[in-house]
């Protein structure tokens, strides 16, 4: 549906997007996943024509961007990153809007938009301006108006930035109904946990490159252990009790990360209570622990050495 | 070109645009208030015929029947509001701004002008001084100064008692003189002996009436003036609203460009545009929507600020409609197009709209939209042709209180249509399409 080959794209001396490739088979939803910064609205931006691209291309439907862009546009919808809205007008009149800029009118348009209102749960609100709307109910209005000319391929720029978490739950279930109706969706986040929960592959990106680009289980396995104990204790540890915490068997990692110490260890059952025995006998307290299942974040960190919440 | 998006596109902007009613009305009110109130300085409606006096303050210090005169003369003038005063209250009063001129006749004025009307020689002084603030008047006080001067001078030198013995001495210092046995001086000597002759024949005929304009009443004026407005036509009064209404509503539409332009500067940097662009449609498209969107709001502005001039303050089209209906659309377009280039030059909203501004008021200012162009020196009078504002002022002017057909709108649609497209593509040109 979507194939990518070595983008590129420079501001100056800074180079925003160097020799991304990636494709999206079709009904297929796929995880842009990167810090900001990372080169991931950029990509965005050259795949639906907002900007040329400074090399590589772009087909969408088997059509090059680059020799048939109408084509391509009429393929795709847009969720931007910022809510894309006329907030002076009702919520029926911004699709309206929004259809007939592809060409729609009449009844077509109408049931266009009573689906798409359906869709994000606006149908009783359509008559009512944006202004008056909450910050989640302008996103899910933001999604819409990407849906009334019934795209094959949508793209969703950090679609729930913003919004509280019940807000969220709705938006994920709109975009869970899509995926039904067999629309192939590119999702950029920096929040792993979307990413997760949401995308069949997740492409890994940082400083404008791609890192990683598998499945979430083929993601996970990168990981240097399957999980991850964090111990917080009273004061900085001392290098001394950071190497002799290295040394145990089945610790893989350790990161230092305030008065917190970060293992990553492959058997908690094993491993805790010798971690905990080494921190008391190096005279510092305990204040508590908590383990996780590794996770995205550990991955990007040992693909990058940083943190995906970095700026 | 895609018919669908684009007409969606100038209804969602007229929708924005009217959806803030208050604004609108705001905008407008604006322009009629001050359209109203510069009409009202510039002449009114012309229903009254009561023209400001100039208020000027007379000082006397001369005993004379001929300065006596001078005084009553000036003060019955219609064009003054005179006053006397002693010289010192008289100057005061001027400094202080509540007299726009004084004069003051010395004493010994009336016999040492009656003295230099035939030689020429030690003429007295009038002093004339006035607020630096209110010049022109200055030549309006002279000038009648000269011509109440003239009469009552000439009135005293032919029949008074004061003419009888400035003719007899000017005689007598002329046959003493060297110039007497000069051509010139034997005419003169002739002159004055004929002037004796005349008043010796009036003090004679003492009692009998003067013939009415006779030298004996003084010179006067040798025409007299039928002044007319040349309007739309005969009897049609000028209407100063017509004027001041063209040039606010110029002024305002024009401040409705900047928005146009400084809101598409806005939209840019939001979300919306990149929706808009990733859209099917040409670029020219959303600027075409856009000029569209700006020239009927220009319109309706138009529309409405005329509307009121019409049924508040009496302003007609007196010349041909069509003629302003295209002034009017040729304008709007205008606008438009002068909104869309703001919105290519400019860098940032609020940087734009400050320049906008300033350039606005430059050309509404030199398009004689404040005060009429014919005030402006030569030069600046030429500059400002190069102003499609004055264009549209002028063309508005001859198809309203001027009463000209549609050949006079001919001009002001082809400048102004010819600026737009100027506009128009230097805006496509220059447009950047890039958040």
């Amino acid at each position: 549906m979507l194939r990518v080959e070595n983008l590129v794209k420079r501001y100056g001396d800074r180079v925003a997007v160097d020799g991304v490739s990636f494709a999206v088979g079709k009904g297929q939803t796929i995880g842009l996943l990167g810090p900001n910064g990372a080169g991931k609205t950029t990509t965005l931006a050259m795949i639906t024509g907002l900007t040329p691209p400074d090399g590589g291309n772009v087909s969408v439907g088997g059509r090059s961007l680059a020799a048939d862009p109408e084509g391509v546009k009429r393929g795709i919808g847009l969720v931007p990153q910022d809510v894309a809205l006329y907030e002076e007008t009702t919520a029926r009149a911004n699709l309206q809007l929004f259809g007939a800029l592809y060409g729609m009118q009449g009844a077509p348009l109408a049931r266009a938009i009573a689906d798409a209102l359906a869709l994000v749960g606006l149908a009783d609100r359509a008559g009512d301006k944006v202004a008056s709307f909450s910050g989640g109910m302008k996103r899910r209005l933001n999604i819409a108006g990407a849906l009334l000319h019934d795209p094959e391929l949508i793209l969703l720029d950090e679609p729930t930035v913003g919004v509280d978490p019940q807000s969220r739950n709705a938006i994920f279930d709109n975009l869970a109904e899509l995926r039904r109706r067999g629309k192939t969706l590119v999702y950029t986040t920096h929040y792993m946990e979307e990413a997760e929960r949401l995308c069949d592959r997740i492409v890994v990106m940082d400083h404008g490159r791609i890192m990683a680009d598998d499945t979430l289980p083929g993601l996970l396995a990168r990981a240097p252990a399957p999980n991850r104990l964090a111990v917080d204790i009273a004061g900085p540890p001392p290098d001394a009790l950071v190497a002799r915490l290295r040394g145990l068997p089945g610790v893989h990692g350790v990161v230092v990360d305030g008065e917190r110490l970060v293992l990553d260890v492959d058997d908690l059952l094993a491993i805790t209570p010798q971690v905990l025995q080494t921190v008391s006998a190096a005279g510092l307290a305990v204040r508590g622990f908590a383990s996780e299942r590794a996770n995205l974040e550990s991955v990007f960190l040992t693909l990058t050495g940083r943190s995906l919440r970095d700026e | 070109m895609n018919p669908v998006a684009i007409l969606a596109l100038v209804r969602n902007d007229l929708r924005i645009h009217f959806s803030d009613r208050r604004g609108v009305l705001i905008n407008i009110a604006a322009a009629i208030f001050i359209a109203g109130f510069m009409g009202f300085l510039f002449g009114g409606s012309g229903k009254t015929k009561e023209m400001g006096r100039i208020p000027v303050v007379i000082t006397i210090e001369d005993d004379s029947d001929v300065a006596r005169a001078i005084g009553a003369a000036l003060a019955a003038d219609k064009m003054l509001d005179a006053k006397t005063a002693t010289a010192g209250e008289a100057r005061e009063l001027v400094r202080k701004g509540k007299a726009q001129a004084g004069l003051i006749l010395p004493q010994g004025f009336g016999e040492a002008a009656a003295g230099a009307f035939f030689r020429g020689r030690d003429k007295p002084q009038i002093e004339l001084f006035y607020d630096p603030s209110q010049s022109i008047v200055v030549s309006v006080v002279e000038g009648l100064l000269t011509q109440y001067v003239m009469q009552e001078v000439s009135k005293a030198m032919f029949g008074g008692p004061l003419g009888g013995k400035v003719v007899t001495d000017s005689l007598a210092d002329l046959r003493k003189s060297a110039d007497a046995d000069t051509p010139a001086g034997k005419e003169l000597t002739a002159l004055l002996e004929s002037v004796e002759k005349l008043n010796a024949r009036a003090r004679a005929d003492a009692g009998a009436k003067p013939a009415a304009g006779g030298i004996q009443g003084g010179l006067s004026v040798p025409y007299t003036v039928h002044s007319e407005a040349l309007t739309s036509g005969t009897g049609a009064r000028y209407n100063g609203y017509a004027h001041s209404f063209a040039g606010m509503s110029v002024q305002f539409i024009l401040f409705n460009g900047i928005e146009a332009g400084v809101l598409l500067l806005l939209l840019r940097e939001r979300g919306l545009w990149a929706r808009l662009r990733t859209a099917p449609i040409a670029r020219a498209d959303l600027l075409v929507a856009r000029a569209l969107a700006t020239t009927v709001i220009g319109l309706f502005m138009l529309g409405a600020v005329y509307l009121v001039a019409m049924v508040a303050f009496g302003v007609r089209i007196e010349g041909s409609v069509a003629g302003f209906a295209g002034i009017a659309i040729a304008f709007c377009i205008l606008n438009a197009c002068f909104g869309l280039l703001l919105a290519a030059l400019g860098r940032t909203p609020a940087a734009t709209r400050g320049l906008a501004v300033m350039v606005t008021l430059i050309l509404v200012m030199i398009g004689g939209a404040w005060v009429p162009a014919f005030i402006f020196p030569p030069w600046l009078q030429q500059l400002s042709l190069f102003a499609p504002t004055r264009w549209a002022v002028d063309g508005l002017d001859a198809v309203t209180w001027r009463g000209l057909g549609f050949d006079a709108a001919i001009g002001p649609i082809v400048v102004l249509l010819g600026s737009a497209l100027v506009c128009g593509v230097v805006a496509l040109w220059r447009f950047r399409w890039q958040s």
